[in-house]
């Protein structure tokens, strides 16, 4: 509730600073309506813009809360909402007051949303009178009909202004309450939202456990969760995020503060819990679980490739899905009857080993022109080769080998030792598979990251010329970041051949690349579990290039959301979901030099002579 | 130290020069950066380049590193030419350098900083990293004490807290003290040091002076420095060698140089040293 004041504590660089005033409630309409109006403009030019993309009517389908709230009026009401609580945002400066919130928040939260909702009044109105549906397709009776609850136009008008202002009012009152009640309703919302969004998922893992009465009281039987088990999640959830406050943080760092030996115990147990969980997790889930895992598994081991490529070395690769193309396309010749050239049909295991070696030579052959480049030029280049390795697989010069459009098809299942056929119709074989390479690739970044050449990758990345001054042999060491990114990609190419049964080049469009970049991009580049975690929540939730996600009705507008959210993550937290350590830095050294100077652990070492120095910037 | 100056004024080339430049020429379109310069450096001798701005000094020291194209002339090291080399090979001979304006890998560790620079002279690759190897860990293991002895060398300048705090948080002259860290790891015979009291107090100027002497002594490096500082150039040289517009005017100890005329000339301008 309080706003804090600025610290006083600790040193105080440069001598005077002006005393900082008590928080105290702003003066009655001391509003920022400038502000307000922004906020409120940009939230309503998003509804519309949401409006006219046709999601809330592909999205009502889906229910969220039965029968009050679907998805598709969910994306609708979110933004006023976000911009009644935006709006309230404070900058907490050295020397300008804060304020202490008050019905100024709720007030001014209510104008935004409103304005927000205005947006869509607007709309409704002059979708009764024009009819736009030349440029904008999704200019339609329908779209009408779902503003206005299916009632009169001026219904839409006026309905939309209060809704609108209510969510943005209620944005403005989530400022009010205190951090505490704050993180229980936020929780609360993402409980609700979270079961909602994984049904598919709780339902299938369900039946397999045995708990279908469970599932069957918290979902309706046509989708959503049930209205009174949706209020029953909620105030759970909310008791949990009180009572549970900061325990998990202080586990936390009672796990981080841990020295030598227990620390290493630690996390041998945590990876060895996450690896049993993993293993036992599909034995009870449904093929579709396993669909689904075994798809995220395939990117997060191109992910992982990528990254050792663009987080490790620095390297912007926009053509990775080459390595991709290479992988399926030479595990399927080599093992598929109906490949036209290669006569005998190998194992797949066996076929493997030559894909690793094609691969690594692929790596070589586009990187050695490539690794020259640097910056923006590497890029386009990358981004070409990506694409001249699809038309290579299309064309009709090489098609006596890959099949030109028509692909390679009935490829046979991949044999493990005779163990086991891995197979697309048996999903939880396929992800067993994947999740054995995936900890291959795991291994493989986590040691060569903390090795000899790991540092010079870093090094190559921080400053080439420098590097190569250092003694480091950058063409090598960079050629070998591309080789080992290929051989990794390579992988799951052959997986996925093994498992689709069929490679077209159609499998590698240039979006793959952009898709498996953003992922890498959005999860935290150059950290494991960063670009693990960007594979569950942008493949897992919202699908893959050609993979459904657990948010199926997504799938026309996933690359809309990719977009919108990376814009997002890059202005808010560009060194992704779950950063590296020194992304981070690179991104925010100024700030982080900055809070050590404001903590005292400024380096003023200049020879015991001279004041203490100011923060400076590299 | 006087008596190296000595030995040095009294008998030039006696023995072979460690680095020897011969009719070093770099041109920059029609420019002259460097015009037929011959320049040496020999065992265990700490020379001075100094000149005006412009004068060609970092050009020499570019040139030497093979970061700028030579386009007449030799350059000689230990008795092979350096010429056509890349720069990480000119390094692996055993020359390393500083910046002058300090290019340090800025969000790595101050550890790893020197840890990475000793690239050259260690040899574990991909395979022993991935099986984890003996010879792997061993040599980590070397890697990192090696660069914990070399940050000890500036005393408790970058050991302690520091050692694993990001480059970019150090202060400007623990900067420079880590790029002469870093130009150490790579185990040179010859450290090119540019302006390296660039920017530093009175102070720091003394306590770097006495470190590049120390350089020499405890450590073997033959070392050549360009510097602006007077002071800091008349503490340290052995030799001191003057460049104006890409030729070398005079070379000598400190007091002959200082005195030179066309020295004075090149700092002051026609007329001043007649004065």
């Amino acid at each position: 509730m309080t706003a804090t004041l600025p610290p006083t504590t600790g040193p105080q660089p440069g001598g005077t600073q002006p005393e900082a005033p008590l928080a105290a409630p702003r003066p009655a309409l001391a509003h920022d309506w400038r502000r307000i109006a922004r906020m409120g403009s940009i939230a309503a030019f998003g509804q519309v813009f949401i409006a006219l993309s046709n999601m809330p009517v592909r999205l009502d389908e889906r229910l969220i809360v039965k029968p009050v709230l679907s998805l598709g009026y969910l994306v609708l009401l979110i933004l006023p909402f976000a911009a009644g609580y935006r709006q309230g945002h404070q900058i907490k400066r050295e020397g300008v007051p804060t304020y202490a919130p008050g019905l100024n928040e709720v007030v001014g939260g209510l104008s935004c949303g409103a304005l927000a909702g205005g947006g869509l009044s607007l709309l409704a109105v002059l979708l009764t009178h024009f009819d736009l549906r030349e440029p904008l397709v999704n200019w339609s009776p329908i779209l009408l009909d779902l503003l206005a609850f299916g009632n009169a136009t001026w219904f839409a008008a006026v309905i939309w202004l209060v809704i609108g202002g209510g969510m943005g009012a209620a944005g403005g009152v989530l400022r009010l309450l205190g951090p505490r009640i704050r993180r229980a309703v936020v929780t609360m919302a993402l409980a609700v939202a979270g079961a909602a969004v994984l049904e598919s998922l709780v339902v299938d893992l369900a039946e397999g456990l045995g708990l279908e009465t469970l599932t069957d009281r918290l979902y309706a039987r046509r989708g959503g969760v049930n209205w009174s088990s949706a209020l029953g999640l909620a105030v759970v959830s909310g008791l949990l995020a009180v009572v549970g406050r900061g325990r998990f943080r202080q586990a936390r760092t009672r796990v981080t503060e841990l020295e030598g030996a227990k620390r290493t115990q630690a996390n041998v147990g945590l990876i060895l819990l996450t690896a049993a969980v993993l293993i036992v997790l599909p034995l009870f889930a449904g093929k579709l679980t396993n669909e689904l895992l075994a798809n995220v598994g395939l990117f997060v081991l191109l992910a992982l490739g990528l990254n050792v490529v663009v987080g490790l070395a620095g390297i912007l690769d926009l053509g990775y899905v080459a390595f991709f193309a290479v992988g399926s396309y030479s595990a399927a010749v080599l093992t598929a009857a109906t490949s036209p050239k290669i006569a005998p049909e190998m194992p797949w295991l066996a076929a493997l080993i030559v894909v690793v070696i094609i691969a690594g030579l692929v790596g070589l052959f586009i990187g050695a022109p490539v690794i020259r480049m640097r910056g923006d030029y590497l890029a386009i280049v990358t981004l070409g080769f990506g694409e001249i390795i699809r038309l290579l697989f299309l064309s009709d010069w090489l098609s006596g080998w890959f099949g030109g459009s028509q692909g390679i098809t009935n490829i046979p299942a991949a044999g493990i030792f005779g163990l086991t056929d891995v197979a697309g119709t048996d999903p939880r074989r396929v992800f067993y598979l994947v999740l054995a390479f995936c900890a291959l690739a795991i291994y493989v970044s986590w040691r060569l990251e903390h090795s000899r050449l790991g540092r010079a990758w870093m090094a190559v990345r921080e400053d080439e010329t420098v590097a190569e001054a250092m003694g480091i042999n950058t063409v090598n060491v960079k050629l070998l970041a591309f080789v080992v990114g290929a051989v990794l990609g390579s992988f799951s190419g052959a997986i996925f051949a093994a498992k689709v049964g069929s490679v077209f080049p159609t499998s590698f469009l240039i979006l793959v690349s952009i898709v498996i970049l953003v992922v890498v991009i959005f999860g935290g580049m150059g950290n494991i579990i960063g670009v693990i975690a960007g594979s569950a929540v942008l493949i897992g939730v919202l699908g893959g290039p050609k993979q459904p996600g657990l948010l199926v009705e997504f799938s026309e507008f996933k690359l809309l959301i990719y977009g919108a959210l990376l814009i997002w993550m890059m202005l808010a937290r560009p060194e992704g979901l779950i950063p590296s350590v020194r992304r981070t830095r690179e991104l925010r050294q100024q700030e982080m030099a900055q809070d050590a100077w404001l903590r005292g652990e400024v380096d003023d070492d200049d020879g015991g002579n001279g004041p203490a120095g100011s923060p400076s910037a590299v | 130290m006087t008596d190296t100056q000595a030995a040095a004024a009294a008998v030039p080339g006696a023995v072979q020069p460690l680095l020897e430049t011969r009719g070093l020429s770099v041109d920059f379109g029609g420019l002259h950066a460097l015009d037929q310069l011959s320049f040496e450096v020999r065992e265990g001798e700490i020379v001075s380049v100094i000149g005006p701005n412009g004068a060609g000094k970092t050009t020499l020291f570019n040139a030497i590193t093979a970061t700028v194209e030579v386009s007449d002339g030799d350059i000689v090291f230990e008795g092979q030419s350096l010429l056509g080399l890349d720069p990480n090979r000119v390094t692996s001979r055993g020359i390393a350098r500083t910046f002058q304006n300090v290019r340090l890998f800025a969000n790595m560790s101050v550890l790893e900083n020197v840890m990475v620079s000793q690239h050259c002279r260690t040899k574990q690759h991909a395979f022993g990293a991935l099986l984890y190897t003996r010879a792997f860990r061993r040599e980590e293991a070397e890697i990192r004490q090696r660069a914990e002895e070399i940050l000890r060398f500036f005393g408790t300048r970058l050991i302690g807290y520091r050692v694993d705090q990001p480059a970019f948080t150090l202060s400007y002259a623990n900067r420079r003290r880590l790029e002469i860290a870093r130009a150490m790891a790579t185990q040179p015979k010859l450290i090119l040091l540019d302006e390296p009291v660039a920017g530093m107090n009175p102070v720091e100027s003394a306590e770097l002076t006495g470190l590049i002497g120390r350089l020499r002594d405890e450590w073997g490096f033959a070392i050549a420095v360009i510097e602006h500082d007077m002071g800091v150039v008349r503490e340290v040289s052995d030799r001191v060698v003057v460049l104006d517009h890409g030729v070398k005017i005079a070379e000598g100890d400190y007091a002959d140089v200082a005195n030179d005329p066309q020295v004075i000339e090149a700092y002051l301008g026609k007329g001043a040293g007649e004065r």
